[in-house]
């Protein structure tokens, strides 16, 4: 049975802001910035919005973060709300946007992201969010996102053999896709030697493995297939979704070499009735490369465990079986924690890049978003065609 | 030093929250215990008022034997704090108990770099202030 949503919803406009080190930029102004650019991108004004998506910045909180930038935009909105799955959330918001206009909600959701990690502009008295087990890891000198995840990567190759060498293959891929991307900041050529001498941060994961520091937002719009139609620019449709949030700390993980991303990919392909072979490219979240080598089994790309092998020779970049993060993802494009992997396929989809950075005939692409030390999981299968 | 030569302590230290202090408690008795669900059976980490197998609330603090194994480990070659500047490169691991919980340590005695998965390890408590214990690990005897 075909899932009913299917191909009803589109993302029909996208918009992404300055990125890098923005001093004096507020979040909340990139937010502006990049409501402001989907809007423009598709032709719609903020009268047209009924429906807003946010999600609270750890480094500025502020209460109703939604109803903020709302009254921001000057949106009296007739559904908000924050959504709180950390780098999953970009892709939950699309999900959530479909789910309250199948609803009866609202008709367009404007989905918004941004933050100042670069340069944390606000003034540094201002509420930092809590993790949650701070108590128990910080005072052992766990300190960094980096710590928990390297926990990760260890047991990966651990369990698999799976070398540093081979994670340096996700990072020179990013690189190399950020070399061809306008707005990306890091686009100093970058070899599977040069991360191979790159200094650890926490062994087994080195510089190059670890994802960028940035300053900077975007935003997408979603709305119905119908009024998708009425828009100037390709609508691209949601085709399959689904979440996993199997644990919240990995003291209370049941193993991390394999992570949310086996059920959430599983829930997207049922529902949109297509499977791994079927993706053209996938926008895999890549906080750290050992991630996103995780997540690309989890997804059945490749078996698991064999990921490490599966990834080098050029498998993974454009021009390659499985172009991953097009646009140089977290490590090498900007860190706005997976709202851009939402826009670049979207982009992609749209087949209107040029052809340096155009996947040939894309017409399905797969988005994972990833928060916490791999404890929530979200993905999202898009496509050229409603049905 | 002021303070009658005592030198401060500039690292993390944990917010003792009302359901952990029984925890830090018996790490400052040398004598480390977690949670034990009396209704199912789970022994489980961090500390909470619940269960998190089945969710009942009784459940009760047990002294634990002190052995773990290795569950997985790194090592930390970036001081994210002055006070750390002398001590990198440090091992940071998830140890899991005989009991079944994980917890996060550092496996100290042996090099950072010999630390492995499935390591047999046992409890060292050190006393890092007046009012702070850690458990650390280090090898088990007769590894
Ligand atoms: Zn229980």
């Amino acid at each position: 049975m075909t899932w009913p949503l299917r191909g009803q919803y589109a993302i029909v406009g996208i918009g992404e802001t300055a990125l890098g080190k923005l001093p004096g930029r507020s979040t909340l102004s990139l937010h502006l910035e990049a409501i402001k650019a989907a809007l423009d991108d598709c032709g719609l004004t903020i009268k047209d919005i009924d429906g807003l998506l946010t999600n609270q910045p750890i480094q500025d909180a502020m209460r109703s973060y939604a109803v903020v930038v709302a009254t921001a935009s000057g949106l009296a909105p007739d559904y908000a709300t924050d959504l709180a799955n950390g780098g999953a959330t970009p892709v939950a918001m699309a999900q959530h946007a479909a789910m309250a206009i199948a609803a009866g909600l609202c008709n367009t959701v404007v989905c918004v992201h941004a933050r100042n990690q670069a340069t944390r502009s606000q003034l540094p008295e201002r509420a930092e969010v809590r993790d949650g087990n701070e108590d128990f890891d910080e005072p052992y000198g766990f300190l960094g996102a980096v710590a928990n995840h390297a926990l990760m990567a260890s047991r990966h190759m651990a369990l698999y053999g799976t070398t540093s060498a081979q994670l340096g293959a996700i990072a020179v891929a990013a690189r190399r896709h950020a070399m061809v991307t306008p707005n990306a900041t890091s686009k100093k050529p970058l070899t599977i030697e040069d991360h191979q001498a790159s200094r650890f941060i926490v062994e087994p994961l080195r510089l190059f493995d670890c994802s960028l520091v940035s300053d900077g937002g975007g935003a997408f719009i979603v709305t119905t297939a119908e009024r998708a139609r009425d828009l100037p620019l390709p609508p691209v449709y949601i085709l399959g979704m689904g979440q996993h949030h199997p644990h919240s700390n990995l003291a209370q993980a049941r193993e991390v070499a394999t992570l949310g991303g086996a059920i959430s990919s599983k829930t997207a392909y049922r529902l949109a009735g297509l499977g791994p072979n079927d993706m053209d490219f996938a926008q895999i979240y890549d906080c750290f490369t050992s991630n996103t080598l995780i997540t690309l089994e989890d997804y059945g790309f490749c078996p698991k465990g064999e990921g490490g092998a599966w990834v080098q020779g050029g498998r993974i970049e454009l021009g390659g079986e499985l172009p991953v993060n097009t646009h140089g993802g977290l490590l090498s494009q900007a860190h706005v924690e997976g709202m851009l992997h939402v826009t670049e396929a979207v982009k992609q989809l749209r087949g209107l890049e040029p052809a340096e950075r155009q996947v040939l005939g894309a017409e399905v692409g797969i988005v994972s978003g990833h928060g916490g030390v791999g404890a929530l999981h979200a993905s999202l299968i898009l496509g050229r065609h409603a049905s | 030093m002021e303070d009658g030569g005592v030198e401060p302590y500039l690292k993390p230290v944990p917010k003792v929250e009302p359901e952990a202090a029984p925890y830090w408690q018996s790490l400052r008795d040398h004598a480390m215990k977690v949670q034990h669900c009396d209704s199912c059976g789970h022994w489980y980490f961090p500390p909470s008022t619940h269960c998190p197998a089945c969710l009942s609330a009784d459940v009760t603090w047990r002294p634990v034997s002190g052995r773990a194994v290795v569950w997985s480990s790194a090592t930390m070659h970036r001081a994210y704090l002055p006070a750390y500047e002398g001590e990198i490169p440090y091992n940071l691991s998830l140890v899991e108990l005989d009991e079944g919980p994980r917890v996060w340590t550092n496996v100290v005695e042996i090099p950072p770099d010999q630390v492995r998965i499935g390591l047999n390890v046992r409890v060292r408590y050190d006393d890092v202030t007046p009012g702070l214990t850690l458990a650390r690990f280090i090898p088990a005897a007769g590894q």
